[in-house]
């Protein structure tokens, strides 16, 4: 057990040590000369030689490409990310104040999935092949399919717009949450709700639910205290992956709705070319998919003893 | 006598492939799905000739006009014809899908196959380099390089082609793997079949299933993606007829005038709703041992 995880901790390492170089290899995508290209968008005009060397020189952009990746990276692992073009401010607060509203948003989406996957999930696995099956899986198709940004647009018109009994846009307020909760929160519960009635589906096929059921117990019983247990596991996983990708549907569900989160620093980052800003967010997002995906990993092989341990994940 | 033989597999295969298609053709989903996708592939190629305005012809006078004969889609914000628009849109999000999808698929089986293949530490590192290309959530990543490299569809397309090829490459490299094991891929090994031929002949016919799959429920997710970065302001810009493009422009004449964000709204739904059934309908008959709980979205 703590050898797989010393091993699972060493390969989460090692891909971070890879997304640091993709991060800081990003900014080098910018068309033509990226110091050239940051100003001319911060001045609006074209910059002179002495601006472009200045900010060389102040931005250590001088320095050989192995030098600045070096220095970059012994700011980020002492929690410096730098600071932004524009203001100075330093990204690590940035990216604090910007956090709890995406996380916010990223926890009570998670939420409200889960209240309407399980549910249905499993009432679907259940009556496998009736009408309410059927229209789990179409309602879950059709929540796949969705655009997120549109199914926003939607509620607005209808929640803000026609019925008024909702706030258009901003954050801050328990009102002001409950229409993107629910846009990311729907297509999520789309995709776990396929995969809770699946497992459920599985598990119900055991032989031990039909030593249950041969044991006389109440089919209310065998479902709910034998399958949903077992059934359930997988569900966990998904939970977790599920919460690292939840983080792009925030970066669209936060522009719509005009929640200043990390998904809208990221765009306007993007917008303004600012870098360190770019760089200190992607990192950021990638560290979180990482680990919670290390700890995923880790809770499923404590939940369900019956995987084995030390194994490849491959 | 091999005729015979050749024959018969090939009259097998026959039978077993009309079996399957008759499955297929039996779920009305695939059948919804079928439709859909035929739809948007006649309204792709035959929309210009069918549209009754030029796409991008303002008429300021006629602007947020409601569906009606003359605008069965309404107008927009400058009195453009959205039905004009949705079909030319049309031919743009079917292309982008189908090359984004087809750069994905190959440098995913390409990657897959020298990882599988060769084994040892070119495999251990082009692992690594999935590894780390799925360390970032997908969109963010398309969003990060797509920015970089300045607003325009061409970039969306490139950001998107290269956040997408892990998965093909971990299902190729899986496929490979076990596939390279029997006996009839080492009896070629030994009878000096080229390594090259061996790939073509022998490892890629096997991973063709799963990866008509994930290519089909793919061409989805890359009109969702390019959706999603048009609408937030990075791929195709304002003249354009982009469905996302065309959803962003309408969100401030949300109350006034809902058509020229629902109807897009609408169209990449069904569309992406269309391959999503025909991937299921596919992943039914051509990789029914498929594990739904490893299922990830990008």
């Amino acid at each position: 057990m703590y050898n797989y995880l010393a091993y699972r901790f060493g390969t989460s390492l090692a891909v971070m040590f890879g997304v640091s170089i993709v991060t800081f290899g990003l900014v080098f995508l910018t068309p033509g000369d990226p110091a050239e290209v940051i100003l001319r968008q911060q001045l609006e005009r074209q910059p002179s030689q002495q601006e472009i060397d200045a900010f060389r020189a102040e931005r250590g952009l001088d320095e050989p490409v192995p030098i600045q990746y070096l220095d970059w990276l012994s700011g980020v692992l002492r929690g410096d990310l730098g600071s932004s073009y524009y203001t100075d401010t330093a990204v690590s607060t940035l990216l604090v104040d910007a956090l709890p509203l995406t996380l916010e948003l990223a926890v009570v989406s998670m939420a409200v999935a889960l209240v309407i996957a399980i549910p249905t999930g499993v009432l679907s696995a259940v009556h496998r092949g009736s009408a309410v099956d059927h229209a789990s899986q179409f309602g879950a198709l059709i929540g796949v399919s969705m655009p997120n940004f549109w199914l926003g647009y939607l509620l607005i018109l209808v929640f803000s717009l026609t019925l008024g009994v909702l706030p258009v846009a901003g954050a801050g307020s328990y009102s002001q949450l409950v229409l993107p909760a629910l846009t990311l929160g729907t297509g999520m519960a789309a995709i776990v709700t396929r995969l809770v009635r699946t497992s459920m589906l599985e598990v119900l096929e055991d032989p031990y639910i039909d030593t249950a059921r041969t044991k006389g117990l109440r089919e209310r019983i065998v479902v709910y205290k034998h399958a949903f247990r077992n059934g359930i596991i997988p569900v966990v996983t998904i939970v977790g992956l599920q919460f690292g990708s939840l983080l792009n549907g925030a970066v669209v569900v936060e522009i719509v709705f005009q929640r200043p989160g990390l998904g809208m620093l990221l765009v306007d980052a993007v917008f303004e070319r600012n870098y360190p800003v770019v760089q200190g967010i992607a990192l950021f997002t990638a560290l979180i998919f990482v680990a919670t995906n290390l700890l995923v990993d880790a809770s499923y092989r404590y939940l369900d003893p019956r995987v084995s341990l030390g194994g490849e994940t491959a | 006598m091999n005729d015979l033989v050749g024959s018969l597999r090939t009259r097998y295969r026959d039978v077993r492939t009309s079996r399957e298609l008759r499955a297929f053709l039996a779920d009305p989903l695939n059948i919804a799905g079928l439709a859909i996708v035929g739809t948007l592939v006649i309204a792709a190629v035959f929309g210009p000739l069918v549209a009754p305005y030029d796409p991008a012809a303002q008429d300021v006078p006629n602007r947020l006009q409601g569906p009606s004969l003359a605008h069965p889609f309404g107008t927009d914000q400058l009195g453009r014809d959205i039905f004009s628009r949705l079909l030319y849109g049309a031919r743009l999000s079917l292309g982008i899908a189908v090359l984004v999808t087809a750069i994905r698929l190959v440098l995913g089986t390409t990657i897959g196959v020298l990882a599988g293949y060769a084994g040892g530490w070119i495999d251990e590192l082009l692992m690594r380099l999935v590894d780390v290309q799925l360390a970032f959530p997908g969109l963010v990543l398309a969003l990060v390089i797509a920015g970089i490299l300045g607003p325009s569809l061409r970039n969306v397309m490139i950001a998107l082609a290269v956040v997408g090829w892990a998965s093909y490459a971990r299902v190729v490299r899986a496929s490979v793997l076990s596939t390279k094991e029997r006996e009839f891929v080492q009896a070629a090994q030994l009878m000096g079949v080229s390594r090259f031929r061996i790939t073509i002949r022998h490892l890629l016919p096997n991973v063709a299933s799963p990866v008509i799959v994930l290519a089909t429920l793919n061409l989805g997710t890359v009109i969702l993606g390019t959706a999603g970065l048009s609408f937030i302001g990075l791929g195709a810009q304002p003249p354009t007829p982009e469905w996302g493009t065309m959803l962003s422009a309408g969100r401030h004449y949300l109350r006034d005038a809902w058509w020229i964000a629902n109807i897009p709204g609408v169209a990449i739904m069904l569309t992406v709703l269309g391959f999503n059934l025909l991937g299921d309908g596919l992943r039914d008959i051509l990789d029914p041992k498929h594990d739904a709980t490893s299922e990830k979205i990008t």
